[in-house]
This record gives structure tokens, C-alpha cells and sequence, in this order.
């Protein structure tokens, strides 16, 4: 009777234990699982929503974006990866979410244009930069003639200048 | 422009002996290649820029056009073309679960499908405008619709149809023209059938 009621009293506090255990896990499971704000805010400011025009997700006050932000969470909380969470909202809604679009079609001048913009105002500057240098040394030559006039109704001005 | 063109003339006048470059005469002016490659790349992007705006200051679709083709991938797995509808009138509604002034039409939008549904000539269908699935399917739930809805997938559908916003619907009449547009919501059931009534046969 003794070892039963010893055998039980084991029993019991194993079972204990093990529901400790399990209550603990699944505390910390969840304290896993739920996104931060701050991880949801890390995808969400490369994305733009449709209604918001030039908004961030992560800072769009409307409920429209809230939502998505939830969604994001849901998304994260079901383990997705970010690269799967872009592709999914781009699949849903299409590239112009992105806050950098894809470089594909037309999308690629965004990528093209600015740089060949700097190249070219680079290679305009050199080329001023040159021609500036070289028209000082070779303004003294051009300003000679001009100051050994023939006109003698100018010598004549110069002249009547010098004696006051 | 301009003075990138001047400025390529100068430097080239500056080093004449160097080595001759080619040039191109336009109606009687002188183009180095370099001058009119640059030329002919700002107009390239000048024109599509033009392009991307006069798209932009393009209004919603007009009355007596032929309504855009497209395909509506319904929340409950089926899909439907308009296409597939030739010879009914279709209500298409754009609509958003975030979109306040989509309530204020939701209840009469089912009450008129429930009235025009037994006659098999007018479909309505519910276009979901960047929503999240969880909320919208919340939405329908709330307000009983029944008539198929689904996800407006990379805003396809409403890019084809110009939406401003949301709500806003179209009705295109059985010969696949756009019969009559709402840029707002139904204020009551009379408003929906006195758009609908006048397409159907007697």
C-alpha cells in the first residue's frame, strides 16, 4: 500500500514536471514566433503600397498599410523568409511595391540613366577645364594687336590721356 | 544641352590638328556624333517621360468603349473571364475591406445581386483592391456577400480599368461595352437598378 502511494506520489510530480516543461516551451516558442516591429518595419520599408504613393510601408499611417504590416507579421510568424515575403506581396499587388523595382524592361534606365548622366557632365567638365586652361596662355597673343592700334585718332585719345 | 554642345565645339576647336572628327549636318547644322548621340538620348527620354503622362492624365475608361479584357481569380479557387460573359450585363465592383465608403454600398450591391440573380443575364462580380486576404474574406463575411470575389492580383485589373480609388463601379452592357460607371458609392438600391435595368431586355 506504501509503495503504491509512493509510486503514485512519483508519478505525479513527473507529470508535473513534464507540464512545467511543456508550459515553459511553449512560452518561449512564442516569444519566438511573434515578430517584432522592428523586424516587420525591416521588410516593410521596401515596400510601397499602391494607395500610398511615395509613403514607406513601415511609416504609412493608413489602415490599408497597417494591414499589410500585419500581413508581414503573419508571413514572418509563419517562417517565411523575406525574399519570399517581397515575392508574395509582388506577386499580389506587382512590382511597383518594391522600393527598388526589378531590373527588368524599362525599369533598367532607372539604373542606367544616372550614372551615364554623371559620366557625361564629368567628361563635359574635363573638357571645359581644358579649354579654360589653355585660353589664358594664349590671350596675351591675342590682346597684343589690339593694343598696338594704327587708328590715330585713338593714339591720338591715348596721347592727350597720358599728358593729364 | 546647349552648353554641352558648345562646350564639346570649344574643345574640339582648341585642338584642331589633332585628329578630325566626324561630323553630321542636320537641316544646315553641324553635329559632332558625340553631340548628337546625347541629343538623341535626351529626346528618347523626353518622349517616354511624355509617354508615362499622358498614360497618368488618362481618365477612367469611357462610356461606349469596349470594357478590358480580364480575368478575376475568385477566393474561392475558380476564375472567371469577361470574356466567358458575352451577352450579360456585368456590375464589376471595385471595392477594399480598409475602404470605409465601400460599406456604405455593400449591403445595397448583394440586395441588387440577389434581385438580378434568378434572371441569369446579370453578373456581378467584386474586384478586391490591395487588400490582404484575411480582411477582405472578414469583409464579405460581414456584410453577406455572395456573388464571387476575389483579388485584384498585381493590380491588373484595375491598371486596365484606371481606377482612382475605391469604390467605383462599372457596368458593361451584354454587347461587352462600358454601358455606365459609379465614381463613388451607390447611395441607395433604386441608383443600382436605374443603371441596370435600362441594359436589360424586357
Amino acid at each position: 500500500m506504501k509503495q503504491v502511494r509512493h509510486s503514485s506520489i512519483v508519478f505525479s510530480l513527473i507529470v508535473l514536471l513534464i507540464g512545467l516543461i511543456a508550459l515553459f516551451q511553449v512560452e518561449v516558442v512564442n516569444a519566438q514566433e511573434v515578430p517584432t516591429d522592428d523586424q516587420v518595419n525591416v521588410i516593410a520599408k521596401q515596400l510601397y503600397c499602391p494607395v500610398c504613393e511615395n509613403i514607406p510601408l513601415d511609416v504609412c499611417p493608413t489602415q490599408a498599410c497597417a494591414q499589410w504590416r500585419e500581413l508581414i507579421r503573419e508571413k514572418l510568424s509563419a517562417g517565411w523568409t523575406e525574399a519570399e515575403i517581397k515575392t508574395y506581396f509582388v506577386a499580389q499587388y506587382g512590382d511597383r511595391v518594391l522600393a527598388s523595382p526589378p531590373a527588368t524592361g524599362l525599369n533598367w534606365l532607372v539604373y542606367i540613366i544616372p550614372p551615364l548622366v554623371i559620366i557625361a557632365g564629368a567628361y563635359i567638365l574635363y573638357r571645359a577645364l581644358l579649354s579654360w586652361r589653355q585660353a589664358p596662355a594664349q590671350l596675351p597673343e591675342q590682346n597684343q594687336p589690339e593694343d598696338e592700334t594704327d587708328d590715330e585718332y585713338v593714339a591720338q585719345i591715348e596721347e592727350e590721356l597720358r599728358r593729364q | 544641352m546647349s552648353d554641352m554642345q558648345s562646350d564639346l565645339s570649344n574643345s574640339e576647336s582648341s585642338e584642331p590638328a589633332a585628329s578630325p572628327k566626324k561630323r553630321v549636318s542636320i537641316f544646315g547644322k553641324d553635329f559632332s556624333i558625340g553631340a548628337l548621340v546625347a541629343w538623341i538620348a535626351v529626346f528618347a527620354l523626353l518622349a517616354l517621360m511624355a509617354v508615362g503622362l499622358l498614360r497618368n492624365q488618362e481618365g477612367p475608361v469611357t462610356v461606349g468603349e469596349i470594357a478590358p479584357e480580364f480575368t478575376l481569380n475568385t477566393f474561392d479557387g475558380g476564375q472567371i473571364s469577361l470574356n466567358d460573359l458575352e451577352g450579360k450585363v456585368v456590375v464589376l465592383n471595385f471595392w477594399a475591406s480598409w475602404c470605409k465608403p465601400c460599406e456604405e454600398e455593400a449591403a445595397e450591391l448583394e440586395t441588387a445581386w440577389r434581385i438580378y440573380q434568378p434572371r441569369g443575364d446579370v453578373v456581378f462580380l467584386g474586384v478586391d483592391y490591395v487588400d490582404t486576404e484575411t480582411e477582405a474574406n472578414n469583409y464579405l463575411e460581414k456584410f453577406d456577400v455572395t456573388y464571387p470575389n476575389g483579388p485584384d492580383l498585381r493590380t491588373q485589373i484595375s491598371q486596365a480599368y484606371r481606377i482612382r480609388g475605391v469604390p467605383e463601379t462599372y457596368i458593361i452592357g451584354k454587347d461587352g461595352k462600358l454601358a455606365a460607371f459609379k465614381i463613388s458609392p451607390f447611395i441607395s438600391l433604386g441608383e443600382i437598378q436605374g443603371m441596370i435595368d435600362p441594359l436589360l431586355d424586357s
